[in-house]
């Protein structure tokens, strides 16, 4: 297996790809709460400006604002980091956004633990639950630059509502170009028979990288971008379970409400019931250090993924036997 | 619409509110009936609207920020003919789209609000798409006192400043009382006009429910060129029936069918004033 080639943070091609599509229609803006400089979108602001609606640090306003925008026609991308977008803003994304239908982009960037030992005021761990228990937005997480360029490019002219949740660390390219990206579609990363790693955003590679540590060690493991939860792919989810033996889920996102809760209802209510592991953070005061750091402690690396899928093979083999 | 025209609009307004409310068994009455006149005077005289095309490009666009007053929204919108007035029956019934605060689902409606501080942003979001267009439609929202207290509106209007929004027109319906009592002794919203011309706002105040005042008033705006506009009006909350006037009680009290008959009589009484008035005035 070749080792990953190292790409750019989807935060730039974000913005990137932005920039060339507001260059092509200027009804394309961008929102932002003094968060240029997080959002990568100082250039666009250079190129731009006529594009860039400001609100300073108001993500309140940032959100009413942007909703304003979009019923008027524009194609709105409202910018700022996760963690103050949807827990400040919550209530203006489900009414003002959601509820009213204002098919306004909304992007979380720096999300997760992207923020690190910044500590638990920039992290956000709750966007997923909150945001799936809203009727009426999509969420989409790109795990690398080609899903988030073709997430960009599909959001544009999405006609709902979308989160759009991004993170700050430079990420290894995981698709073949032309790769088909659809919204509410999964992507199989790798094909594998025993265990399957479903993971999303930026824990996908790290899922990528553990299955080539289980091929090592003799297990054949099937990875799964999940780049979208709502509108989720339940068919590929309950096909890819029910062909393997246990299901190790994993999201940079608190272990209640996000991806692992999503496919544990699914399963449990098809009655497909594999080996299930749902890896993300816990319940608990957040331990603190970088992204790396805190995924480590966490079991979120190639090797504890690795682990946590043999250990849970080897319930199933101790079961059957 | 002439000024007497629109006085008589705002009685038959009142009755439809008052009936509405009585039937659906829930509703805000005070604040409905306190800005009844604006909403009068706004889709009747002041406003660029189209009743058969509600999303007409070119449409003044209103939003409603004190959700919970919809029962005076309905009624002008019905009155107006953006919806058959039967719609009406159906509020706050099962599956009716005609619920205790706006929602898109009616014809007319812009945006829901019902959860205060949010329409202004939102407003300010409209007027700042038609700057960037070069288009001349307005933006009008109307805000309850209460309202006031939430920190969104307040970040909304340094937006609004900032991005010099003449072609907005924010009212406050300041009838001083919400549920809890005096706006005053609840949290002091005072020296109001100082504190919206503080953030950048042109301000004028207004008696509410005074039809010609107010349409002397819309008729001034823009007040300043690149200033966003502001018009404290000062309304009476229950206005136009003795008993609701001014009683932080009647804020979502529905009225029982004996209140609803005196309300009605009083109210017919008015509308027996207003004919007795014009037709002196017209045959003099």
């Amino acid at each position: 297996m070749q080792p990953l080639q190292p790409g750019s943070p989807n935060q730039q091609v974000f913005s990137d790809t932005l920039l060339e599509l507001a260059q092509r229609d200027r009804n394309v803006l961008v929102v932002t709460s003094d968060s240029r400089g997080s959002g990568r979108l100082v250039a666009f602001g250079k190129q731009l400006p006529a594009q860039v609606v400001e609100v300073g640090i108001a993500e309140q306003n940032l959100v009413g604002v942007a909703a304003g925008l979009a019923s008027a026609g524009k194609r709105v991308f409202a910018v700022s980091p996760a963690c103050f977008l949807t827990a400040r803003g919550l209530e203006q994304i489900k009414n003002d956004v959601a509820y009213s239908d204002q098919p306004v982009k909304l992007v979380g960037i720096s999300a997760g633990v992207s923020y690190g030992a910044l500590g638990t005021t920039h992290h956000s761990l709750h966007d997923l639950a909150v945001l799936q228990a809203f009727n009426n937005i999509d969420i989409v997480i790109p795990a690398d630059n080609f899903e988030t360029r073709a997430a960009v490019e599909a959001a544009i002219d999405h006609p709902r509502p979308l989160y759009l949740r991004l993170g700050k660390k430079a990420m290894h390219h995981l698709h073949a170009p032309g790769t088909p990206f659809t919204i509410g579609k999964a992507i199989r990363v790798r094909r594998g028979d025993e265990v399957a790693l479903m993971a999303t955003g930026e824990t996908v590679e790290i899922a990528v990288q553990s299955a080539e540590l289980l091929a090592a060690r003799g297990v054949s493991a099937d990875v799964l971008s999940i780049h979208s939860l709502r509108p989720f792919d339940e068919t590929e989810v309950l096909e890819t379970a029910r062909r393997v033996q246990a299901v190790v889920t994993v999201e940079e996102h608190s272990v209640h409400g996000g991806l692992g809760s999503r496919v544990a209802t699914l399963l449990m209510q098809a009655g497909v019931t594999p080996a299930l592991r749902i890896v993300g953070i816990p319940d608990e005061y957040t331990y603190t250090g970088s992204q790396q750091e805190i995924f480590a402690h966490y079991g979120i690396t190639p090797d504890g993924l690795a682990t946590t899928a043999e250990v849970l093979l080897e319930g199933r083999r101790v079961l059957t036997r | 619409m002439q000024i007497a025209e629109l006085e008589h609009k705002s009685i038959q307004y009142r009755k439809t509110i008052l009936s509405s409310i009585a039937q659906a068994g829930a509703g805000h009455t005070g604040g409905s009936l306190s800005c009844t006149d604006i909403l009068n005077v706004l889709y009747n005289r002041v406003m660029r609207i189209d009743p058969h095309d509600p999303t007409w490009a070119e449409r003044d666009r209103y939003i409603h920020s004190k959700g919970h007053s919809v029962e005076v929204l309905y009624a002008v919108l019905a009155d107006k003919g953006f919806f058959p007035a039967e719609k009406l029956a159906t509020m706050g019934r099962g599956g009716s789209h005609w619920v205790g605060h706006p929602t898109r689902k009616v014809p007319g409606i812009e945006q829901n609000t019902g959860a205060l501080g949010h329409g202004l942003s939102v407003a300010v979001g409209m007027a700042l798409a038609a700057k960037q267009d070069n288009r001349d439609y307005r933006v009008f929202t109307l805000m309850g006192d209460g309202e006031l207290t939430e920190g969104s509106v307040w970040e909304a209007s340094m937006s609004a400043a900032f991005y010099k929004l003449d072609n907005l027109v924010v009212i406050i319906d300041r009838n001083t009382l919400q549920i809890t009592g005096r706006t005053e002794n609840v949290m002091a919203l005072e020296p109001l006009a100082d504190r919206f011309t503080a953030f950048g706002y042109a301000v004028r105040t207004v008696d509410g429910n005074d039809i010609a005042a107010l349409v002397d008033i819309f008729a001034q705006t823009p007040f300043e060129p690149g200033k966003p506009n502001l018009i404290i009006a000062r309304t009476t909350k229950g206005k136009g029936v003795s008993f609701i006037e001014d009683a932080a009680e009647w804020h979502h009290h529905v009225p029982t069918a004996t209140e609803l008959e005196r309300a009605l009589a009083e109210l017919d009484q008015a509308e027996q004033r207003w004919q007795e008035r014009y037709a002196t005035i017209a045959t003099r």
